[in-house]
């Protein structure tokens, strides 16, 4: 289908899916609705942050719009604000997105019927949490439209993200830093990571990987994640051919 | 180096921000893209898959509650880590994402407020 020069990508290759009324889209923005109690904070922080590495609003509103990866966004603020080196700062982001690949490939197989437009306007809005939840709901509802579904949660993260670091520039550093808003963020990852762990291998993955990304967590570049969720897959690979 | 380059003020900012953003989309994009042009997706390629979200969880969520220290105590008396714990059993029993926010938002303003101030 793709190697066709007449596919637009919008004509065609999006397949009949679900009863074709805006519920799944809606379903997707209700799923996602109470994770922006970490979101909101996080998009804040990253606000505040840019303020502090002496970004303007029309820089700080374009790096949210353009980059639109929250942990990566931190990491380059603090690295201009303390003036690192162009490249430094570019890879420390680039690293921390690569898991952008992960998701990449573990969604690409719900989304390799959908014309080649839809499919990058989707990669666009990629993002831990539209992953997570979209990933779990097509397991467990096969019915949905996946595409309507995970449009409703991600295009729901980009409105709030984008307005959350517009709030978090206005009111700069307006709220006190000791009450640790940002711990929701780590706190989303959690209620997202308990129900993956379902089984014996999925558990061997996800306790590796975190206790060799905390031991790994002094590295350079961030890649302590990088290394402990390579951990985490290979000793899940291999808990799975055991248990097998 | 890029960064002896005299690229100063607004200008270095704006050339970060290009650069991370077409690197991140293409991160996103790469196995999207890929999967319109091959027919099966190799079992190599997803029974890995299946591990990549608690591996991944995992590593992002754990050195956010957790810091090595010198002994042990000092490792375990942490308010982020007990407010961790008390969010994952939450989450395990609940499965539901505000009420693990809440209870770890509560635990980490307790300990910080109340019992360690």
């Amino acid at each position: 289908m793709d190697g066709d020069p007449t596919d637009d990508g919008l004509a065609d290759g999006v397949p009949a899916e679900g009863d074709g009324t805006g519920s799944d889209l809606w379903a997707g923005v209700r799923d996602v609705s109470p994770l922006m109690l970490g979101i909101v904070p996080f998009a804040l922080v990253a606000g505040i942050a840019a303020v502090d590495a002496g970004l303007g609003l029309a820089e700080a509103v374009g790096m949210s719009v353009i980059v639109f990866a929250g942990a990566s966004q931190l990491a380059a603020l603090e690295l201009l604000g303390s003036n690192a080196p162009l490249a430094v700062v570019i890879g420390t982001a680039a690293v921390i997105n690569l898991r952008m690949v992960m998701y990449s490939a573990s969604i690409a197989p719900y989304f390799a019927d959908y014309g080649r437009r839809l499919r990058a306007g989707l990669a666009y809005v990629l993002t831990d949490q539209a992953y997570a939840l979209s990933i779990a709901e097509y397991e467990e509802n096969p019915e949905r439209s996946r595409w309507r579904y995970y449009l409703g949660a991600a295009a729901s993260l980009w409105v709030v993200w984008q307005i959350g670091t517009v709030a978090g520039v206005v009111v700069g550093a307006g709220v006190p830093e000791a009450w640790g808003l940002t711990f929701a963020v780590p706190l989303v990852f959690l209620a997202l990571l308990v129900p993956a762990m379902k089984d014996r291998p999925t558990t061997a993955a996800g306790v590796s990987a975190g206790a060799v990304a905390v031991v790994a967590a002094g590295l350079p570049l961030n890649l302590g994640l990088l290394v402990g969720a390579i951990t985490g897959v290979a000793v899940g690979l291999a808990t799975g051919a055991v248990v097998e | 180096m890029t960064g002896a380059l005299p690229v100063s003020g607004s200008a270095r900012v704006w050339v970060a921000i290009v650069i991370i953003g077409i690197a991140t989309y293409g991160f996103r994009l790469s196995f999207i893209h890929l999967f319109g042009r091959i027919d099966e997706v190799p079992a190599g390629v997803t029974r890995p898959l299946r591990y990549v979200p608690p591996a991944v969880l995992a590593a992002l969520v754990l050195p956010d509650l957790v810091s090595l220290r010198p002994t042990v105590a000092a490792t375990l008396l942490d308010e982020r880590l007990i407010a961790g714990a008390v969010a994952g059993a939450v989450a395990w029993r609940t499965e539901r994402v505000f009420a693990t926010i809440a209870a770890g938002m509560a635990t980490l303003w307790l300990f910080r407020f109340v019992v360690f101030a």
